[in-house]
């Protein structure tokens, strides 16, 4: 498998290889990738998939370039990132459309997770999908006016285009932004809109996909399908997510997750952002694991900006990794048999063990859960004085102990068993088209872990294995979870006997610090999968575009998949199987 | 910190029946009021929901460390209508807004609210978002502000502690839900049209002035 991995530059070779079967369709794009004619996509898409082996789609997102740059005009981009499901780097593929009207080829057909990508895109870009079967809004609702991510588009309280904001420096007084809006909230309609002549269709375009199913069954004895609503008020859906289902008796028929409820606006506030103050915000996006954001985060500006971390820096980094991964996979079995009935015993168990790695935390950073402590070019504090010792017992005593009580509890017991194997099996090719990840795809059977992938930061000095399984099924799933945490744990034990001595910070990162102009994708393995950070730099202080791929959300991709033939009381084991933080889903 | 008046009150008031010193450790001569408050405020009903990261807070306030069980809000209940307080942890979204205020509607009175955090006292961080209410309050009432990003278990107890100081002293006879015509119609419910449409709002502002 080595070998697959060196192919580290694909780019060129994509390149000439397409040049040949398509004569026209491509060009280098400005910073990294390929530029593909919009009439070519669907081919080339398949090309990639099928005869150079680009089976993982991880992300598809859009920019806006209002102003035509050195190379291109004025234009919305597509942006495409894929890779190999064996390993190694990523393909970049951007399509380019037109600013007034702009419609792009979808590539659902290709890659069924493109799917959910592209409603992103469409809700926040207003890029247009041409072929996508359900092109509806994802994180915003049915009739909102406009698209908030175009560089044109101001919010309510709105000041000005980049931060630091003039206003508040160096003696300006700082205006309330309800004494700046004309209504003095965060709201504003269109002027030629009334209250009274109009007709809500948010709620009704929830129900669309559902309604024309409708009805008889079609079998001898006939019984009606009812669409049912979960959510967002819930107690098994892990925060405010919403799932409509239609019900044929009690089997799902059909599932759909309605996203957004909280939708906090996060790549809007963060091209608003300096470069390092988006770091905090990024603690916020899945709030159970914030360091493994902060990595992601830095590991993609570390690449534009080409910092190098010292090795010590490095060490830290792994170790609070390692450390935030055992925890969320302690806290995502806790909340599973939460969901399955266990009600509060396994939670309290869980959330010990947590309360005990989040004290690590706070002792390093100063938070419990929303650390903010990794700088670009390392880390923002040294460990303090009596953590490793601390750290040690954790790793060496209490936790593989813990570990292995879970395990018996869980994997052993019959009632987990009963609710958990066979349910929701999911096949290793269907988990790679809908772009699933971590423990979700690795439970399938496809060893793919970003890790070993495309390693990044010291990965590749530890001895570890990738935790695999077989059927796919929930069982699977909290199998590979248990594995990893003992993974996980082999690490510690290797960077915390090897943890050197040194500078934590390569040199310190102002806060309004320039990034050179180019884009970067940079990825890591966090606890739910792949965590992917897409950022374009204009050569200034804040990012020109932000956009971030989260695991929860592209794993959310395929909930409806597996739920179909299943119960209604299975929905919300496989929901919690899949692990999601809303905070990542709907950003 | 609050001070919290914990014991039941003996009376030294002359003017009340005399407790027999041999009853005296058995009997609590107290207002109504107080022994009416003082089992309200102990078995409060958390409502469980949580907007965001504050929930995670909340829910390790509610575990063996902190241990909720000790100011008697050992379950929180699912449904609204058995709930009492409405403890809001998190951002609340334009999206989300219409469930929030459905839910705070559907508690039983008397209901109290506590606005866990900096999103849900000011949109905190993410004020600016297009998405997001800059501050519960702009809907419900909130009882107690509880600052932090996210606050600390401990922060939580004492808004708890400060809310269970407000309960003891609410005289009954004048709280606008004991009355006879207390009964209160709600808060409008939002509903989503091309942003989100705050039916006060639209009532409130001609509509010349809001298509500036």
């Amino acid at each position: 498998m080595a070998e697959e991995i060196l192919i580290s530059q694909p780019t060129t070779e994509a390149l000439s290889t397409l040049e040949q079967h398509f004569p026209g369709a491509a060009q280098p794009a400005e910073y990294e990738g390929i530029v593909i004619a919009p009439g070519h996509l669907g081919k080339v898409a398949s090309f990639l998939r099928d005869q150079l082996g680009y089976d993982y789609l991880s992300l598809v997102t859009g920019v806006d370039y209002p102003e035509a740059t050195a190379q291109f005009p004025a234009r919305f981009e597509t942006t495409y990132h894929l890779f190999r499901s064996k390993g190694g780097g990523p393909l970049v593929l951007h399509v380019h459309a037109n600013r007034d009207d702009p419609v792009v080829p979808s590539v659902v057909g290709v890659w069924p997770g493109a799917s959910v990508h592209e409603r992103e895109t469409w809700d926040l870009m207003g890029i247009r999908f041409e072929g996508h079967p359900d092109l509806r809004r994802i994180l915003l609702w049915e009739g909102y006016e406009g698209h908030p991510l175009r560089k044109d588009w101001h919010e309510v309280y709105y000041e000005e285009e980049k931060k630091p904001f003039s206003s508040r420096h160096p003696e300006g007084r700082p205006v309330q932004a309800e004494e700046r809006a004309p209504l003095g909230c965060n709201l504003r309609y269109p002027p030629d809109w009334s209250p009274d002549s109009w007709e809500p269709q948010a709620e009704m375009r929830v129900y669309a996909p559902m309604d024309e199913h409708v009805g008889d069954n079609g079998r001898s004895m006939p019984t009606d399908q009812v669409v049912i609503n979960f959510g967002p008020q819930h107690p098994s859906t892990h925060g405010v997510l919403r799932m409509v289902a239609r019900l044929d008796g009690e089997t799902i028929q059909q599932l759909e997750p309605v996203l957004g409820y909280l939708h906090r606006c996060h790549e809007k506030i963060g091209e608003r952002n300096t470069w390092l103050a988006n770091m905090p915000f990024t603690d916020r996006l899945d709030y159970v694991c914030s360091m493994s954001n902060n990595f992601g985060y830095a590991v993609a500006v570390e690449k534009l900006m080409g910092v190098e971390v010292p090795e010590r820096a490095e060490y830290i980094r792994v170790i609070m990794a390692e450390l935030t991964r055992i925890m969320n996979h302690f806290v995502s079995i806790g909340f599973f048999t939460n969901d399955i009935g266990v009600y509060l015993t396994f939670m309290l168990y869980a959330l010990e063990e947590r309360e005990l790695i989040i004290d690590l935390f706070e002792m390093a950073s100063g938070s419990r859960m929303m650390c903010n402590y990794f700088r670009f070019g390392g880390v923002a504090r040294d460990l303090p004085e009596g953590w490793l010792s601390v750290a040690k017992e954790l790793v060496y005593e209490r936790i593989p102990r813990r570990v292995e009580e879970f395990e018996k509890l869980c994997l052993e017991n019959e009632v987990f068993r009963a609710r958990t194997i066979g349910v929701s099996a999911l096949p290793a090719d269907v988990a790679v088209a809908y772009g699933c990840t971590g423990p979700l795809l690795r439970a399938c059977g496809v060893p793919y872990d970003v890790r070993r992938a495309e390693p990044y930061s010291i990965y590749d000095e530890f001895d570890w294995d990738v935790a695999v399984g077989h059927n796919g099924d929930i069982y699977d799933r909290f199998k590979v979870r248990l594995e990893e945490m003992r993974q996980s744990l082999r690490i510690l034990r290797q960077a915390l006997e090897r943890l050197p001595d040194g500078p934590i910070q390569s040199k310190k990162v102002q806060a309004t610090a320039k990034v050179p102009a180019g884009e970067a994708y940079g990825r890591v393995e966090a606890p739910k999968g792949e965590l992917g950070f897409y950022v374009v730099s204009d050569g200034t202080a804040n990012p020109y575009r932000y956009r971030i791929r989260t695991p929860s959300f592209a794993n959310l991709g395929v909930l409806g998949k597996i739920s179909r033939g299943h119960l209604v009381a299975d929905v919300v084991a496989i929901l919690a199987s899949i692990d999601i933080t809303l905070g990542e889903v709907d950003r | 910190m609050v001070e919290e008046d914990n014991t039941l009150m003996t009376t030294e008031n002359s003017s009340l029946p005399q407790v027999p010193p041999e009853l005296q450790d058995n009997v609590r001569l107290m207002p109504w009021d107080k022994l009416y408050n003082w089992s309200r405020k102990r078995s409060m009903w958390p409502l469980f929901t949580g907007l965001a990261c504050c929930a995670i807070e909340f829910i390790a306030a509610a575990a063996s460390r902190f241990d909720m069980g000790r100011y008697g809000m050992d379950i929180a209940r699912a449904s609204p209508r058995q709930a009492d307080l409405f403890i809001i942890s998190g951002t609340m979204t334009k999206k989300m807004a219409p469930q929030v205020v459905r839910l705070y509607n559907q508690m039983a009175e008397p209901k109290y609210v506590i606005a866990l955090g900096a999103c849900a006292i000011s949109g905190g961080p993410f004020k600016d978002g297009y998405n997001v209410i800059s501050g519960v309050d702009k809907f419900l009432p909130v009882d107690v502000y509880v600052p932090g990003c996210p606050p600390r278990p401990e922060a939580l107890y004492n808004a708890i502690l400060t809310l269970h100081a407000k309960i003891t002293n609410e005289p009954i006879s004048s709280l606008r839900w004991y009355q006879k015509d207390g009964e209160d119609e709600g808060i409008p419910v939002p509903v989503l049209g091309p942003d989100m449409v705050d039916w006060r709002l639209m009532y409130k502002v001609p509509p010349l002035e809001r298509s500036k």
